[in-house]
């Protein structure tokens, strides 16, 4: 691992001057990604700014039908959260299932949905909920957050404060797990929101993305049989060791059959 | 670029000078000579690097030392009262969940965050919760038992 500077930001003003005054600088919120990241110089950054000691970036809240996570909760605590189990059990059990205990223990959900890996689990959640991210800046819709593999609408100097989650009349995740890292090879997040049905698949393509006629089906009727026959082409889908583009595209049906039975409880 | 990172290492109060780059592994290793915690993987996956800082298993492969600047951090090494085991150590040793050892440390040190967190405890769990601990000779059966068998005694039940 190449050295850098070490910085420890005492409020979010200081993290932001201190990464856009660094020659190459990132933030560090749990490092779960970047430190393995930075090990196997993938990445090379002059300054890693850590975000730990910043007061209010870390807190869970439920009100008026509003789950709000704060950018540096760790996933064990959405995991361990009563609140967040009583409003969107579906959240919980999906920080449950990242990585290990150990993983979870410092891993952050800013962190994870600032980095955008295709296989992450709480993009899936940002979408499948219609979450709004929150930055030091603006707020952005979940629906135009993640815009590529490893890419989001986040500019330089600009970090997750805390994403709202509208809770959902009922809501479930199922994931087929890469059985070695727990990454997911499909994960599909079902929610009958609000605004209708939303059906968000991560890890199989290069990011996450929403199925429209699964949305329409589950409109018409939420129930497992109105996605059982709904193919999605292979053509865009990831294709590596673990899994072919076309099993991905098959495990997308079976996993959003399993997390509607799921969400019907 | 090197700077002071001072914490508690099992109840002592340490000071090292650190690059930015320096793993709490590696403070612990080879700044302590805290050699009980090992590098297995070096990847965050096998586990055999989990230490607790502030009550809480991580994985110190995978943690800056800066990041533990202040923490009260806990390895193998402050388990035991002198001659007497942790309860969870004398649980591995009485039901054989070791083979090589390698990945032992790592195993104790999740395995008492993972009692720590739950009331009741059953092999679904403890299997779930080992997740993030490898090991490469038991094959589990006798660490998941070593578990089960600490919880009662770490919890006062027995």
């Amino acid at each position: 691992m190449y050295d850098f500077n070490y910085r420890k930001a005492s409020s979010v003003g200081d993290a932001v001057s201190a990464v856009t005054g660094a020659e190459d600088g990132r933030f560090l919120a749990g490092g779960m990604t970047i430190i393995p990241t930075i090990k196997q110089r993938l990445a090379k950054p002059s300054d890693l700014v850590d975000l730990a000691g910043i007061d209010g970036l870390a807190g869970i809240s439920v009100s008026g039908g509003v789950v709000e996570i704060g950018g540096m909760a760790r996933h064990a605590e959405v995991n361990a959260s009563a609140a967040v189990a009583d409003a969107i059990p579906a959240l919980a059990q999906l920080a449950g299932g990242i990585g290990d205990p150990q993983v979870r223990n410092r891993g952050t959900i800013g962190g994870s949905i600032a980095n955008n890996d295709p296989a992450a689990d709480y993009p899936a959640a940002v979408v499948g909920l219609g979450a709004t991210v929150h930055t030091n800046r603006r707020e952005i819709a979940g629906d135009a957050f993640f815009t590529g593999m490893f890419e989001t609408a986040l500019e330089d100097g600009e970090l997750v404060t805390k994403v709202s989650f509208p809770v959902p009349s009922k809501a479930a995740y199922m994931k087929f797990p890469n059985p070695a890292s727990r990454y997911a090879i499909v994960g599909v997040f079902v929610a009958a929101t609000a605004g209708g049905p939303r059906v968000a698949v991560t890890g199989a393509g290069p990011c996450v993305f929403r199925v429209a006629e699964m949305e329409q089906a589950l409109g018409g009727s939420f129930a497992p049989e109105a996605v059982a026959d709904i193919k999605i082409g292979d053509g865009d889908l990831n294709s590596d060791i673990h899994a072919s583009a076309e099993y991905r595209a098959h495990l997308v049906t079976v996993m959003a059959k399993r997390a509607v039975a799921r969400a019907n409880g | 670029m090197t700077s002071t990172v001072s914490m508690t290492v099992n109840g002592k109060q340490v000071s090292a000078e650190c690059e930015g780059r320096t793993l709490l592994v590696q403070y612990l290793r080879e700044k302590l000579a805290l050699t009980g915690t090992h590098v297995g993987c070096d990847t965050s996956q096998c586990g055999a690097c989990v230490v607790h800082v502030d009550g809480i298993s991580v994985k110190s492969c995978t943690l800056l030392a800066h990041q533990a600047e202040g923490a009260d951090v806990v390895t193998i090494e402050g388990l035991a009262d002198g001659d007497t085991l942790h309860p969870m150590q004398e649980a591995f040793r009485e039901n054989h969940a070791l083979q090589c050892g390698f990945c032992t440390p790592g195993m104790v040190m999740s395995a008492i965050d993972m009692v720590n967190r739950h009331d009741t405890l059953d092999e679904k769990t403890v299997r779930h919760q080992l997740e993030g601990n490898l090991c490469r000779c038991t094959g589990y059966h006798n660490i998941v038992k070593a578990i089960l068998a600490a919880h009662p005694v770490m919890k006062g039940a027995a």
